[in-house]
């Protein structure tokens, strides 16, 4: 009997592990590198082509769905790459590796005077995520996605090229990497304008709107005149309530408006408390809403919430307070159990956003699969290739998942995605789980894909980023 | 090189992903018929190609499920590192690997034949441990995941029939026992099926037969133990009082048996 000779699996077991997505409703096995410069970068793309794996890259990991999930392939974990290379607080210009998150970038800028252009709802998201997402704040409509606030940048393409890329030098790249979902190269260094900032406060207005009518028509209104526009919306509430809600509408101080901005612009004044109330750890709070995550238990929290909003107010908050709310509670999204949540966030025209989202709200509640949290924004379209954004408005729903309810819950979303596509919607790429390559194609339309798929030939010619995402929306 | 084709799990389609070696027909056919049926997504692993793409191009044409074809002969070793891979990589991952594969070669009480005897243990135990030997790391490595060996009733006791098959599939029981020693304290789950008489092929040189489970009720009993993450089932369940009985009859007695 011949002696066979066992060969050995190809990449290190001890770097196989579990990766979730941010709403742990989903997790994939990957190979597990956390390259700290460019040369450990490219030489992971070497490792992934000598064994026939694709490289997915990851920094906070928090998106929604598979963005930066690769079952049985390599992570790319971006985020030991995060010193901030360059801060010129004269200017605002500030130079980092896109492992750097808008947390530490905030930290190192506000006492200066400045504070980013366009921030995410959590501050642990890094620089390099929120290019490849290209990111939107409260202020879409007023200062665009981050990438409009991006000077230029270096990356790192797959074959090995070093590419510096802005509006006008390699603008193609530009317009494409940033949104491009980290599919085209790897961000090494990033160039981003701070705004400047007079006080560590901004001055917030919170009001209720009754229904979905006005809801809309007061973000309309609202956003001309303030910095950030957002709204909070109870998907629970049906009937002449469907679509009912606070807005808050926030603005910046001017100079001088604030007796002491050395005070609120320092990075204590404007931390999280640890604590609520004084005493109660807030890492446990999530334990204590999770029987509240269930039908009957947030209409009652929503009906509660909306109530106590129906006094209208004014008051000073913190530039992180007002919009990290995510962090607010650590490990809120803990709060939907084991089966963990989604997020459907659609884009739509502002003529007819209010039908369309009328139809999804109902359609939801007679469903009994109502969305636990509703998020509104007001939104401009931008240049980039792969753009979520139009002339109009978002409604972000969160949805629970519960085992039995995964097939109808499929099923209703992509009814929505019709819907949404037949009122000329468009669907964001770290957010949805479930929008299909069909989808992807017909609001993207087949020039973009076309012209998205030809760059990626030409960036990445041996197609070794790839991530779960990609297969699902680009796939064929 | 990468292939964007393959399946991608989401949120609310989650797809399972499993192994099954030996899988075209008989047991590891029903397994992965009912594991279809209840949503994974399948790597099968058999000699017989033609059967093989029958039956994949069965459980794609359903509305659950998917199942991908390979087609290896388990005695080819050398071939398991890179199959391996290459299906991890299509299926994007792994939960759950079930080794089927198993030949019984009928003999007599009177005769002796090493090729025979050869090729039991090199299908039965040799093919299984190649495998087990990629799967287990890994599984180890991630904290996760279910071992699913055929063993046979046959592994309980050497008996005066078929000295080969009795030995093959003894060593494959007490193989997956030790695995299950070392796996469970990662949280990986190692289950041995004792299937007693099943209608398939190789029940055509058993001369006598009784308590006859169909691979289709065989194939629930395993889905049912590897949910209740049992440690060890008999299929039929019977078996079990049966096997408790022979193991313990004492030598003296046994030899003189003809079971």
């Amino acid at each position: 009997m011949p002696v066979t000779k066992m060969i050995e699996p190809i990449l290190p077991v001890e770097k196989l592990t579990y990766l979730e997505n941010f709403g742990h409703s989903l997790r994939a096995a990957s190979y597990l590198y956390k390259p700290s410069s460019a040369d450990e970068i490219f030489d992971v793309f070497k490792v992934a082509k000598q064994n026939h794996l694709t490289v997915t890259l990851r920094g906070a990991g928090r998106s929604y769905n598979d963005a930066a999930l690769n079952g049985a392939g390599i992570i790319m974990d971006l985020t030991r790459m995060n010193k901030i290379l360059d801060w010129n607080p004269e200017t605002g210009m500030i130079t980092v590796e896109p492992g750097v998150t808008l947390e530490k970038l905030w930290q190192h800028v506000l006492p200066d005077g400045w504070w980013p252009p366009v921030v995410s709802g959590t501050m642990t998201t890094t620089l390099g995520g929120c290019l490849g997402m290209n990111i939107h704040g409260k202020n879409n409509y007023r200062m665009g996605p981050i990438g409009e606030h991006v000077q230029e940048f270096t990356a790192l393409l797959p074959t090995g090229a070093v590419m510096t890329c802005s509006p006008e030098k390699n603008g193609d790249l530009f317009y494409s990497m940033i949104s491009g979902m980290g599919m085209l190269g790897v961000f090494t260094s990033i160039t981003l304008k701070m705004k400047r900032v007079y006080s560590g406060l901004l001055r917030v207005k919170a009001y209720p709107v009754s229904n979905l009518h006005n809801h809309l028509n007061e973000i309309f209104l609202a956003a001309p005149d303030h910095d950030y526009t957002v709204g909070w919306l109870d998907a629970t509430a049906g009937g002449s309530g469907m679509g009912r809600g606070q807005i808050h509408a926030a603005k910046y101080l001017h100079e001088g408006e604030d007796p002491d901005p050395q005070k609120t612009l320092r990075v204590e004044y404007q931390t999280l408390p640890a604590t609520m109330f004084g005493f109660f750890p807030k890492a446990s709070i999530h334990y204590f809403m999770t029987p509240f995550f269930n039908n009957p238990g947030v209409k009652l929290v929503n009906t509660a919430k909306y109530i106590a909003g129906l006094r209208k107010g004014e008051h000073l908050q913190s530039h992180a307070a007002f919009h990290f709310l995510l962090d607010y509670v650590p490990n809120w999204e803990l709060g939907y159990g084991k089966n963990g949540l989604i997020q459907y966030q659609s884009f739509l025209p502002k003529e007819t956003a209010e039908a369309t989202w009328n139809e999804i709200l109902t359609i939801s509640q007679k469903k009994g699969m109502p969305s636990y949290l509703g998020v509104t924004k007001r939104h401009r379209p931008d240049k980039f290739l792969l753009s979520h954004a139009v002339d109009g408005f978002s409604l972000a729903l969160d949805f629970k998942i519960t085992i039995g309810s995964r097939d109808k819950m499929y099923a209703m979303l992509q009814d929505f995605d019709r819907i949404v596509l037949q009122a000329g919607g468009r669907f964001y790429f770290a957010k949805n789980s479930e929008t299909s390559s069909e989808t992807a194609l017909q609001f993207l339309g087949e020039e973009t894909v076309k012209r998205f798929k030809a760059l990626k030939h030409r960036t990445d010619p041996d197609n070794l980023l790839e991530s779960n995402l990609y297969r699902r929306v680009f796939g064929s | 090189m990468p292939s964007t084709n393959r399946n991608s799990a989401t949120p609310l389609k989650p797809g399972k992903c499993a192994i099954i070696v030996g899988s075209a027909k008989g047991l590891g056919g029903a397994l992965a018929r009912k594991l279809a049926r209840e949503g994974f997504v399948l790597g099968l692993v058999d000699r017989n190609s033609e059967l093989l793409v029958q039956l994949c191009a069965e459980i794609n044409a359903g509305n659950v499920g998917q199942a991908f074809p390979y087609v290896q002969d388990v005695t080819s070793y050398e071939e398991v590192p890179a199959l391996f891979q290459k299906i991890l990589v299509d299926l994007g991952g792994l939960d759950t690997f079930i080794y089927v594969a198993g030949i019984l070669l009928p003999t007599t009480p009177t005769t002796y034949d090493f090729e025979k005897d050869r090729l039991m243990i090199s299908v039965n135990a040799l093919g299984a441990l190649a495998w087990f030997n990629v799967v287990a790391p890994v599984f180890q490595a991630l904290h996760s995941g279910h071992i699913v060996g055929i063993s046979s009733v046959a592994g309980d006791r050497g008996r005066v029939g078929n000295p080969g098959y009795n030995s093959s599939k003894a060593a494959l029981t007490t193989y997956l026992e030790a695995l299950r020693n070392r796996l469970s304290r990662y949280g990986v789950h190692v289950l041995t099926v004792k299937p007693g008489f099943m209608d398939t092929d190789m029940l055509k040189s058993s001369p006598r037969t009784f308590w006859v489970v169909s691979p289709e009720q065989a194939a629930e009993d395993v889905y049912k133990a590897l949910r209740q993450r049992r440690q060890t089932i008999y299929t039929l369940g019977r078996w079990g009082w049966i096997m408790f009985i022979i193991r313990h009859v004492p030598s003296v007695i046994f030899r003189r048996l003809s079971l």
